[in-house]
């Protein structure tokens, strides 16, 4: 890339920080890859989601509020994850109509605010990588990336040109995993046979793993098939397409 | 009941913020309805020439389980009918719809065939009736109600026989609700219509059992379409309904 | 009718152990509706377009809202009928029953309403002494059932055939029992003949109406199966029972979204029959109803307009929210416990009866959002879930524990430090106790979790503990 390198601000996200660090870095190294000079604001905790879903908007507004503060003056905002960048992208702006100062400062942190797969390819123009991993993987489109991000085609252009990887289509790739944020406990069971259905269809593709953009699916998924006794590899796209596979076990599994 | 006609528009009128519109806002509304414009239109049907709407509408009708006999003349529907009667194994009895366009067929070119004018009776097996239009978007029959022609024809019999003349054969509804507003002239829209406008595609159906498609579940099992594709009706057609006497209700008595 | 949608929860466990509904839904989600919209809408290139047209025509029409029901009332009275405006289910009813009495008429036919089902025509008509026939195979099914309709389009979707089967040998004592009845042909055509003297003997048909058209005083209904037909064109009177949101100007509007409706619906290019009734018969008509009358009703419909919900306005009742909600497919559609099931049903019930009495529908939803990816008039339906959420969480509806939860989530959120103190001990914790087997079974305070699938362990240190040393180990260089 010629000119100026961009300064991304990396949205590390809750899931990520306390479940799995390695996507992080998987992010930070694909950034760096594609000429990002890559930050992480320290003030950064959430993005104030389980607060906005359960119609707690003032809570919500609060979390925003530093959110939008810490994440000032960067290039670009991009998360590993399409509910994350989703909320920025898509609700802040709604979170704020009423309140004509954070408005536009939610409208311009918005308008930076990526998800990192279509970052890379959307944004960086990346159309390859160079990591290699042998074997069938499926792919399972998370429902905010899909809907609220237009993510479906990136995620498949980049993971095509990892050496080795064959790409199955997941059947229903875009019916909900039943994660929900707080849905998987609120309605356990409506959220059992969700994630149950789509075990199944992942099973059924012969692929050795599944991938997706966002580790609540990917956490919902792995336990289920860990529970149903099912060795099909579960992962963060990131963690492929950035060849740091061998560095952390797939979700759920032993080291 | 004028107490809650008034309580239900005033409540409209607050919800929305404003009282009565004022005379020029309706009057502009009122022009904006008569104008009948046309929303985004299919290209499907529209870029079509004659000759290629006959064949969608044939296409499409036939996709959704009717079938359809192409003739070239009046004088060749007795013979198209007498067939398709003999192959389903139906007998060679009809009721038809007492109108001026299916009389000028030549019918008594097949003299076995029991034709009787007028509403559909329970025991009545087969019914043949005229068309208005049919729209080729989608292979849709439109019959309107009128004295020539009963609406219980295109729903009591178990076989409904409809007859289409080339020059009906639209591309699309618009086209149909054009050629409808055109042969009923008059002032108020309410009072010129007809009774009934049918829009039919396809025999009756139903899924509600497992989803599984099943015809003939209340209205026709079976729908068949005679095409009258005459080369000599090429002329006529466009904005010259009513030549066979299949005229809108407002040529009725 | 009498809703349960305050048991949700239980209704939904319920569902999902009956292996009648699991395997119905299965039918469903696998060849049925989805995939034939997918079809059908790739036939259309300008189906995409015209999503957004029926969505202006909608809301323009409910902008002049007055405007074209005093237009539509003028029509139909052009044309020799004759509007009853009602407010409430109860005039809604009372209007019926008036009509059924000044005619001297008590032998009813029924197409299929779902305004009919919200009002509770059917329960008030019997509790005079009229009972209407539901004619659409599916109603008629679940007449005899003495059940609610579990889809807007399908309403009989809850069962296997077996169960039509059971349903129809208990209700038509005078056939053979032997007969065969085993599959759907059998039993339609079974219901088909059952029906038939009825249509025939009917003094009185209601239907309700897809659209109705200001510009005529016209009313559409979009069937498949020539009931509808049947039930308007024989009686010698045809009431339609019609909310006021069903307007829309235009035959051209009507057009439009017919266009939309059927492959929203069933993924049929058309409906088998869209009829469109205007008035009474004509002089010289040889057959049609006498006399043709309007219940508009409002229940509720005033009360949206312009408000929060307003957007709830524009659906066309097409169905296809609940064909792609993974919610639906999982438990059906009476666990939502009204009329109106699926998301829309989750949008609308609470506007329509309360929202204490429909607290879990607007919570029982991912907000997936596919909903509103295949609704035919781009309704946000997900955000309008939200609304409701926001009005529960105002009014305490939501459990205390829960809002204590998110309350403490947002102080801590709102301290990083204490933030990432936090996450860093809880990924260690975690980690260590994850042990190598790297997932847990079981876990405190987790049970609504791992009851069903185990939990991830964490990998042992959090992302900004370790982010922080490897800015210290670079800042060392």
């Amino acid at each position: 890339m010629a000119g100026k390198r961009l300064r991304v601000a990396l949205f590390v996200t809750c899931l990520v920080d306390l479940f799995r660090p390695t996507i992080g870095f998987a992010a930070v190294k694909l950034l760096e890859l594609a000429g990002c000079a890559v930050e992480v604001p320290r003030l950064q905790t959430c993005c104030g989601q389980p607060a906005y879903n359960s119609g707690d908007n003032a809570d919500a507004r609060t979390i925003a509020r530093r959110v939008i503060d810490a994440f000032a003056g960067y290039d670009y905002v991009v998360a590993p994850s399409g509910s994350c960048a989703g909320m920025l992208r898509r609700h802040y702006p709604a979170l704020f109509a009423d309140d004509p100062i954070m408005l536009p400062r939610a409208q311009e942190l918005a308008a930076r605010s990526w998800e990192l797969v279509s970052f890379l390819v959307d944004v960086c123009g990346l159309d390859r990588v160079a990591a290699e991993w042998r074997g069938a993987a499926t792919y399972h489109d998370a429902c905010s990336g899909l809907r609220e991000l237009g993510i479906k085609d990136q995620p498949r252009r980049l993971l095509g040109s990892v050496a080795g990887l064959k790409l199955r289509e997941l059947p229903g790739a875009e019916v909900c995993c039943g994660f929900g944020g707080t849905f998987c406990v609120k309605y356990p069971q409506i959220s059992d046979k969700m994630v149950d259905d789509k075990a199944t269809d992942i099973a059924a593709t012969g692929a050795a793993a599944v991938l997706a953009g966002d580790l609540g699916c990917l956490l919902n998924i792995a336990g289920k098939l860990t529970r149903r006794g099912q060795p099909i590899e579960v992962r963060h796209v990131a963690e492929v397409l950035a060849g740091m596979t061998g560095e952390v076990a797939p979700i759920g599994m032993p080291r | 009941m004028s107490g809650a006609r008034a309580e239900i528009l005033s409540a409209v009128r607050q919800a929305l913020g404003r009282g009565r519109l004022d005379p020029a806002a309706e009057a502009a509304l009122r022009v904006r309805v008569a104008a009948h414009r046309r929303n985004l239109v299919p290209a499907r049907a529209t870029a079509l020439d004659r000759a290629g709407r006959i064949d969608l509408f044939v296409a499409m009708a036939e996709g959704v389980q009717a079938t359809v006999t192409r003739v070239a003349s009046p004088a060749a529907v007795p013979a198209a009918v007498v067939q398709y009667l003999a192959a389903e194994n139906l007998p060679a009895d009809l009721v038809m719809a007492p109108d001026p366009g299916l009389d000028a067929i030549p019918w008594h070119s097949r003299p076995l065939l029991q034709l009787r004018r007028g509403p559909a009776e329970p025991a009545d097996a087969v019914s043949l009736t005229p068309c208005f239009a049919a729209v080729a978007e989608t292979g849709t029959l439109m019959l309107v109600s009128g004295a020539d022609t009963p609406t219980t024809l295109n729903f009591l019999p178990d076989t409904h026989i409809a007859v289409v003349r080339a020059d009906q054969v639209v591309a699309t509804y618009e086209e149909g609700w054009d050629r409808l507003r055109a042969a009923v002239p008059g002032e108020a829209a309410g009072a010129r219509l007809p009774r009934t406008v049918n829009f039919i595609t396809g025999p009756s159906r139903t899924g509600d059992i497992e989803q599984r498609i099943v015809l003939g579940a209340h209205g026709p099992r079976r729908l068949h379409i005679v095409v009258i594709d005459d080369p000599a009706s090429d002329g006529r057609g466009q904005g010259q309904d009513g030549e066979d006497g299949c005229e809108g209700p407002a040529a009725a008595g | 009718m009498h809703a349960t949608s305050r048991d949700f929860s239980a209704n939904a466990g319920a569902a999902l152990a009956d292996r009648n509904l699991q395997r119905a839904l299965a039918m469903m989600t696998g060849s049925g509706f989805p995939l034939r919209r997918r079809e059908v809408v790739e036939r259309l290139p300008e189906f995409e377009a015209l999503r957004d047209i029926g969505q202006s025509i909608k809301e323009h029409t409910l902008a002049h809202l007055d405007f074209y029901l005093e237009l539509y009332e003028e029509q139909v009275a052009a044309s020799g009928g004759i509007v009853h405006w009602t407010r409430t289910a109860e005039e809604a009813c009372a209007a019926v029953l008036e009509i059924c009495r000044a005619a001297g008429a008590s032998i009813v036919t029924k197409g299929k309403s779902m305004i009919a089902e919200e009002i509770g025509l059917n329960g008030f008509l019997e509790s005079h002494g009229i009972t209407p026939i539901e004619t659409d195979l599916g109603e008629y099914i679940i007449q005899l059932r003495h059940e609610p309709p579990s889809h807007l389009i399908a309403p009989a979707m809850h069962l296997v055939k077996e169960q039509v089967a059971d349903t129809f040998r208990a209700a038509h004592r005078t056939l053979d029992p032997q007969r065969p009845l085993a599959e759907p042909r059998q039993l339609c055509d079974e219901a088909r003949a059952e029906l038939r003297p009825r249509f025939l003997a009917a003094e009185i048909g209601i239907t309700g109406a897809n659209f109705l058209v200001a510009e005529s005083g016209s009313s559409i209904i979009v069937t498949n199966e020539g009931n509808g037909d049947l039930t308007q064109t024989l009686p010698r009177v045809h009431i339609v029972v019609a909310s006021l949101e069903k307007l829309v100007p235009t035959f051209e509007d009507a057009a439009t979204l017919l266009r939309l409706l059927a492959r929203s619906a069933t993924g049929q290019e058309f409906s088998s029959y869209t009829t469109v009734s205007t008035g009474p018969r004509r002089p010289g008509d040889l057959d049609g109803p006498e006399a043709y009358h309007v219940v508009l009703v409002d229940n509720g419909r005033s009360a949206m307009l312009g408000g929060e919900f307003h957007d709830m306005l524009r659906c066309i009742r097409c169905g296809a929210c609940m064909n792609h909600c993974p919610v639906y497919a999982a438990v059906g559609g009476h666990a939502y416990g009204w009329v109106y099931p699926g998301p829309m049903g989750a949008v609308l019930t609470p506007g329509l009866i309360g929202l204490e009495a429909a607290a879990p529908l607007p919570e029982a939803s991912t907000l997936c959002g596919r909903c509103e990816s295949v609704c035919p008039v781009k309704i946000p339906l997900p955000n309008l879930l939200r609304r409701w959420r926001e009005r529960e969480y105002a009014r305490r509806l939501t459990k205390r524990s829960w809002r204590a939860g998110l309350s403490l989530w947002a102080w801590v959120a709102a301290r990083p430090a204490l933030y990432h103190g936090l996450s860093e001990l809880g990924s260690r914790a975690l980690g260590w106790a994850g042990g190598r087997r790297g997932r847990f079974r079981s876990l405190p305070f987790a049970g609504g979790w791992t009851r069903m699938r185990d939990l991830p362990a964490p990998e042992g240190r959090s992302f900004h503990s370790l982010w922080a040393e490897r800015q210290k180990r670079g800042a060392r260089r």
